[in-house]
C-alpha cells in the first residue's frame, strides 16, 4: 500500500515538474527571449561559476585541513621519508597551478559574460606566451622529475650486504613468510615440490634450506636494512605495507624484491599514536580474485637486539615437521638430524 | 595559398540521384552507409552502454558506502549474486568493477565518443559527401554491435562475466581456477574485444583516409577545425595501439586454450603444479598498455577537439594558439606511445625501465599543460555564450587541470610506489579520463544536436544537468584524494579487514551516495535528448553563429550532405569577432574577398591569389558545360 502510495507522490511530483517546465517553455516563446543570443541564464551561470569556486574551494580546504592526521600516514621507513616529502613538495608546486588555473576558469565567465554592446578581442595567437609556458612547466616538471629520480634511484638500489632477508610469498589468498634461518641464505626452491606440508615447494635437497623457518608474523629489526624477497605462488599478488611507503608486485616466475630501513618499532609507534593497538600491516594491491580484501599480514618491528633473540628462539621447517627431512639424501639428512637433535 | 585537394566532382551527381531513390527502413536506419545515421547509430549505442556501465558501477558503490546494506531487493536482477545474507557476492563485485571499467573505456568512450564524432563531423566540417568507404563504416558500426552483444551475453552467464579488472592480467585472466569469470566469461570478454578491435580499425581507416584525402577545396590541412585534426590524431593512434592489444589477446587465447606458456609460469593453483614455464605476466602488461596508455589519448583527444571548438563558438573569439594546439596534439600522439610502462613502475621490471618512462611521462604534461593555457586565454576577453556544451567545455577544462595535475605525482616512480593501485589513482584517471572525456561527449551532443536533428535541446534543462553532474563528478572523485592518499587499495571488497583502512566509512557513503545522485542526473539528459528528438524547438541553420561548414548544411541534411556543390573554403575556422567585420562571425565559405574590411595584412596580399584561382575554376566551369 505505502509502495503504491510513494508511486502515485512520485508520478504527481513528475507531473508537476512537467507542468512547470511547459509553462516555462511557452513564457520564454511569448517573451521572445528564446531569440535573443544570450538569455538571462547567462547570467546566472556565469554567477554559477563564481559560488561553485567559493564553495567547493572552502570545502576542500576545510576537509584537506581538518582530515590531515587521518590520511597523512604514519611513516615507518627511512625512504618514506624521503618519497613523503617529494609528494608534499609536488603537492605545494600542482596545488598552487590548481588554485590559479581554477581561480582563472571560474573568474573569466563571470567576468567576460556575454554582453551584446561588447565585442570579443580578437587575440589568436603569441609565441612568446606559448614559449613561456612550454618552457616554464617544463622547467618546473624536470625539477620535480630530477628528484624524484634522484629518490627513485637510491630505492631501487641492491641492497646492502648486511641486509636482513625475508621472504614473502603471496597465494591465494595469504602471505607467508620465511626467513633464511642463522646461515642468513635462504634454501632452493621449486613451485613443483609444493605440496600440503611444504607449501613454499622448499627444496630440502638444498643444505641452505635446513634451517630456513617460517613465522606468522613478519618481523623486522628498527634501524637496519631488510630486504624483502618478494614471489607469488598461483597469480599476481603486490605486497603493500603503507606505513612503510612499499610496494612491490608479486609475480609468480619471477622472484621481484624490495628493501627498506624501518625507523620506528612498532611499540615506538603505539606509544607516538597514543593508540596500543596500531600494527604495521602488508595489504594485496593486485587484484587477485575473491579473497583480494583480505590479505593481511602483520610487521613487527623491534629492537635489533631483540630481532637476534627472536631469530634464535625460532623452530626451522624441518624441525617443526620432520617427516620434510625423510627421503633426502644421506648428506642433508645428517645436517637436518643434527638440527633436529639439537631441538 | 595551400594547395586544394581535389575534390570529387562525380559524387555530386552521385548524391542527386541518391535524392530520387527512396530509402527503406533498414537502408536508413540499420545497415546504413551514411555516414550522420552511423554516428547516431554510434551515439545511442554508447548511451546504452554508458548507462549500463554507470548502473554497473552504483551497484558496487552501494557495496562501498553501504556494507552493512541488505541488498535482497536486487535478487530478482542478480539472482544468485546476492548472498544468502542478503549482501553482493565478493567474485561478482570484481566482475562489476570490471565490466564497469571495460564498458566506460571502450564502449562508451572510445566507440560511443570517437565513433559518433567522428563519423558524424568529419565529412561535414571538411566537407565531403560522406567517409572514404560507406560499406567499411557501416561494418565498423555493426563489429562494435556484435562485440556489444558478446559482452552483454556475457553479464548473464552463470560463471559470471570476467572479473579480473579491466585489464585483463593473466595468470588471474589465463586461469579458471583462480576466478570463476575467467572461465566463459573471459572467453566472451577476449571474443567481444577482437570484435571490437575490428571495428575500431574499420573506423579509424576511414577516418585518416577521409581526412587526408577528401577534403574540400581550400581545406587544408592548416584550415582543418581543431575537431578534425584531434579526430584525425585519433584515429592514428588507435590504428597504431590497437593491433597491440589484439596480440596481448591473441596470445592470452593461446595460453587459455592451447596450453602455451608466453604468460604463465611456476604455476601452482588448486592444489596442482602447472606444466607451464617460462612465460612473463610482466610481458602481458606491456602489451596491454602499450595499447592501454594511448587509449587514454584515444578517449581524450576528442573530447579536447570538441572543447576547442566549443569554446572558441562560445567565446566568440579564435581558439588561442591554433598552430600551438595542433602541435601540442601532435605531441601528445607521439609522446603517448612511449610512456606505457609508467603503468608498471613496481611490477617487478627492472627499475632502470622506470626512470626512463618517468622522464618521458612528465614530458607529456608539458603539451598538455599548454592546451589548458590555451583554453583558459580563449576565455579571457571573450564574449562568453554559456549554452549547455560551454558549459560541460568549461567542465571538461576543469577535470583536466584537477586530474592531470594528480597525474604528476603518479607519473613520479618514487612517489607512485605509495600511490600505485590505491584510490588516489581512481580518482586521477576518473577525472581525467573518465569524467573529461565523459564531457566532451556531452558538450559533443548538445552543440551538435541541432545538425543530428534539426531540433534543438532545452537549454534549461542543459543547465540543470551540467551543474548536477559538475558538482556530483567532483563529490564522487574528489574525496577519492584523501581516501588514496590513505592507501585505500583499489578494487577491494571491503576495508574493514586492515587497520589502517578500518576508517573514511563515513567518506564512501558520502561518496556512494554522490554517485547515485550524478547518475540520477543523468536522465535529464535522457529525457531532454529523446523529447527534444521528437518535440524541441526547431533549430535554425546556424544556431551557434558558428564557423564551420556543417552549419552551411540544409537543417536535415540528405545523404550527401550538400544538395548542389560542396562549398569551397576560403578561411580558417576561427574568424570570430574579427575586428572590422560587422557579424561577430565569417564562416569558413566567405571568400577573403568578400571581407576586404576585416582582413588582416597578409590575408589582403592572399585576396589576388584568391580571385585568380576563382576565376580559372569559373573557366573550368564554363568549359565544361559547354561540352556538356
Amino acid at each position: 500500500m505505502y509502495s503504491f502510495l510513494i508511486g502515485v507522490g512520485v508520478l504527481l511530483l513528475f507531473s508537476i515538474i512537467w507542468m512547470v517546465y511547459r509553462i516555462q517553455t511557452l513564457v520564454t516563446v511569448v517573451k521572445g527571449s528564446d531569440k535573443k543570443i544570450a538569455s538571462g541564464s547567462n547570467k546566472i551561470n556565469a554567477i554559477l561559476f563564481i559560488v561553485f569556486m567559493v564553495g567547493a574551494g572552502s570545502l576542500m580546504f576545510w576537509y584537506s585541513i581538518k582530515e590531515y592526521d587521518n590520511y597523512q600516514l604514519p611513516i615507518g621507513s627511512e625512504h618514506g621519508l624521503v618519497t613523503d616529502h617529494l609528494f608534499w613538495v609536488t603537492m605545494a608546486v600542482t596545488g598552487s597551478v590548481f588554485l590559479v588555473t581554477h581561480v582563472l576558469l571560474f573568474i573569466f565567465p563571470y567576468k567576460y559574460r556575454y554582453d551584446e554592446k561588447r565585442k570579443a578581442s580578437f587575440y589568436p595567437d603569441d609565441n612568446k606566451l606559448e614559449i613561456i609556458w612550454t618552457i616554464v612547466p617544463g622547467i618546473a616538471l624536470a625539477g620535480l622529475v630530477f628528484s624524484g629520480w634522484m629518490a627513485w634511484s637510491d630505492i631501487t638500489a641492491p641492497a646492502p650486504e648486511n641486509a636482513h632477508v625475508v621472504e614473502i610469498m603471496g597465494y591465494q589468498f595469504a602471505w607467508e613468510i620465511r626467513y633464511p634461518g642463522t646461515d642468513k641464505v635462504l634454501g632452493d626452491y621449486d613451485y613443483r615440490l609444493i605440496t600440503a606440508s611444504n607449501s613454499h615447494g622448499i627444496d630440502f635437497t638444498d643444505k641452505n634450506s635446513i634451517d630456513d623457518f617460517p613465522s606468522p608474523v613478519v618481523v623486522i629489526p628498527k634501524g637496519e636494512p631488510v630486504l624483502f624477497k618478494i614471489r607469488a605462488r598461483d597469480v599476481l599478488h603486490s605486497v603493500f605495507a603503507p606505513h612503510m611507503r612499499l610496494k612491490m608486485d608479486a609475480v609468480p616466475g619471477m622472484p621481484t624484491r624490495f628493501w627498506f630501513v624501518p625507523i620506528k618499532t612498532t611499540a615506538e609507534m603505539r606509544v607516538e599514536l597514543n593508540n596500543p593497538d596500531f600494527n604495521y600491516e602488508i595489504a594485496c594491491t593486485e587484484i587477485c580474485g575473491k579473497g583480494h580484501f583480505g590479505m593481511r599480514k602483520v610487521i613487527e618491528v623491534i629492537e635489533p637486539a631483540a630481532y637476534q633473540k627472536w631469530i634464535s628462539e625460532q623452530r626451522s621447517f624441518i624441525q617443526l615437521d620432520p617427516a620434510l627431512a625423510e627421503g633426502l639424501p644421506s648428506k642433508t639428512k645428517e645436517l637436518a638430524e643434527i638440527q633436529l637433535t639439537e631441538n | 595559398m595551400a594547395t586544394a585537394t581535389v575534390t570529387n566532382h562525380e559524387s555530386a551527381s552521385h548524391a542527386q540521384q541518391d535524392h530520387e531513390h527512396r530509402d527503406n527502413f533498414v537502408t536508413k536506419y540499420l545497415f546504413t552507409q551514411d555516414h550522420k545515421m552511423i554516428g547516431k547509430q554510434y551515439l545511442i549505442t554508447g548511451m546504452f552502454w554508458a548507462l549500463i556501465g554507470g548502473f554497473l558501477s552504483i551497484l558496487f558503490r552501494l557495496q562501498l558506502g553501504f556494507p552493512e546494506m541488505d541488498l535482497s531487493f536486487l535478487r530478482p536482477l542478480l539472482g544468485g549474486w546476492i548472498t544468502e545474507s542478503g549482501s553482493l557476492d565478493p567474485t561478482f563485485y570484481l566482475a562489476l568493477v570490471t565490466m564497469h571499467g571495460t564498458i566506460m573505456v571502450f564502449f562508451v568512450l572510445t566507440a560511443g565518443l570517437s565513433g559518433t564524432f567522428s563519423n558524424y563531423l568529419i565529412p561535414l566540417q571538411i566537407g565531403a559527401r560522406d567517409m572514404a568507404s560507406g560499406f567499411m563504416n557501416m561494418l565498423s558500426y555493426w563489429f562494435f554491435f556484435v562485440s556489444g552483444v558478446i559482452m552483454f551475453i556475457s553479464l548473464f552467464i552463470k560463471t559470471g562475466p570476467a572479473g579480473g579488472g579491466w585489464v585483463v592480467y593473466p595468470p588471474l585472466s589465463a586461469l579458471e581456477q583462480a576466478i570463476p569469470g575467467s572461465g566463459l566469461g573471459m572467453t566472451l570478454w577476449l571474443v567481444a574485444m577482437t570484435f571490437f578491435i575490428a571495428s575500431s580499425l574499420l573506423g579509424g581507416i576511414n577516418y585518416i583516409t577521409t581526412v587526408i584525402n577528401l577534403r574540400t577545396k581550400g581545406m587544408s590541412f592548416s584550415r582543418l577545425p581543431l575537431t578534425i585534426w584531434a579526430f584525425f590524431l585519433t584515429a592514428v593512434i588507435g590504428l597504431l595501439s590497437f593491433p597491440v592489444l589484439f596480440a596481448a589477446a591473441l596470445l592470452l587465447v593461446f595460453d587459455r586454450s592451447f596450453g602455451t606458456s608466453f604468460y604463465l609460469s611456476d604455476i601452482y593453483i588448486g592444489g596442482e603444479a602447472l606444466p607451464n614455464t617460462g612465460g612473463s605476466p610482466v610481458l602481458y602488461q606491456h602489451l596491454f598498455w602499450f595499447l592501454g596508455h594511448p587509449e587514454v589519448y584515444i578517449v581524450l583527444l576528442p573530447a579536447l577537439g570538441i572543447t576547442s571548438e566549443v569554446i572558441a563558438t562560445n567565446s566568440r573569439k579564435p581558439i588561442f594558439g591554433y598552430k600551438a594546439m595542433i602541435i601540442s596534439m601532435l605531441g601528445i600522439t607521439i609522446l603517448s606511445f612511449i610512456v606505457w610502462a609508467h603503468h608498471m613502475f613496481v611490477s617487478g621490471m627492472n627499475p632502470f625501465l622506470g626512470s626512463i618512462f618517468m622522464f618521458l611521462t612528465l614530458i607529456i604534461a608539458v603539451p598538455s599543460a599548454v592546451k589548458v593555457f590555451n583554453y583558459l586565454t580563449t576565455l579571457w576577453r571573450g564574449n562568453l555564450i554559456f549554452t549547455p556544451a560551454m558549459l560541460f567545455s568549461i567542465g571538461l577544462v576543469s577535470f583536466f587541470i584537477s586530474g592531470g595535475l594528480t597525474g604528476i605525482f603518479l607519473g613520479n616512480s618514487a612517489i607512485d610506489i605509495q600511490l600505485h593501485d590505491t584510490y588516489f589513482v581512481v580518482a586521477h584517471f576518473h577525472l581525467v579520463m573518465g569524467s573529461a572525456s565523459f564531457f566532451g561527449l556531452m558538450a559533443g551532443v548538445y552543440h551538435w544536436f541541432p545538425k543530428m536533428f534539426g531540433r534543438m535541446m532545452d537549454a534549461k534543462l542543459g543547465y540543470i544537468h551540467f551543474w548536477l553532474t559538475f558538482t556530483g563528478v567532483y563529490l564522487v572523485f574528489f574525496p577519492m584524494h584523501y581516501i588514496g592518499i590513505a592507501g585505500f587499495p583499489r578494487r577491494y571488497y571491503s576495508w574493514t579487514n586492515f587497520e589502517f583502512a578500518n576508517m573514511y566509512t563515513d567518506l564512501n557513503m558520502f561518496v556512494s551516495v554522490a554517485a547515485i545522485i550524478t547518475f540520477t542526473a543523468q536522465f535529464i539528459f535522457i529525457f531532454n535528448f529523446f523529447y527534444s528528438m521528437y518535440r524541441g524547438k526547431k533549430a535554425t541553420l546556424n544556431p551557434w553563429r558558428s564557423n564551420t561548414l556543417e552549419w552551411t548544411t540544409p537543417l536535415n541534411p540528405g545523404h550527401g550532405n550538400w544538395p548542389g556543390e560542396i562549398p569551397t573554403v576560403y578561411r580558417w575556422p576561427y574568424d570570430y569577432s574579427k575586428p572590422g567585420a560587422e557579424d561577430d562571425f565569417i564562416p569558413q565559405t566567405v571568400p577573403l574577398s568578400a571581407t576586404p574590411e576585416s582582413n588582416l595584412p597578409h590575408e589582403q596580399e592572399l585576396v589576388k591569389l584568391e580571385l585568380e584561382i576563382m576565376k580559372e575554376d569559373e573557366e573550368v566551369l564554363i568549359s565544361n558545360e559547354t561540352k556538356h
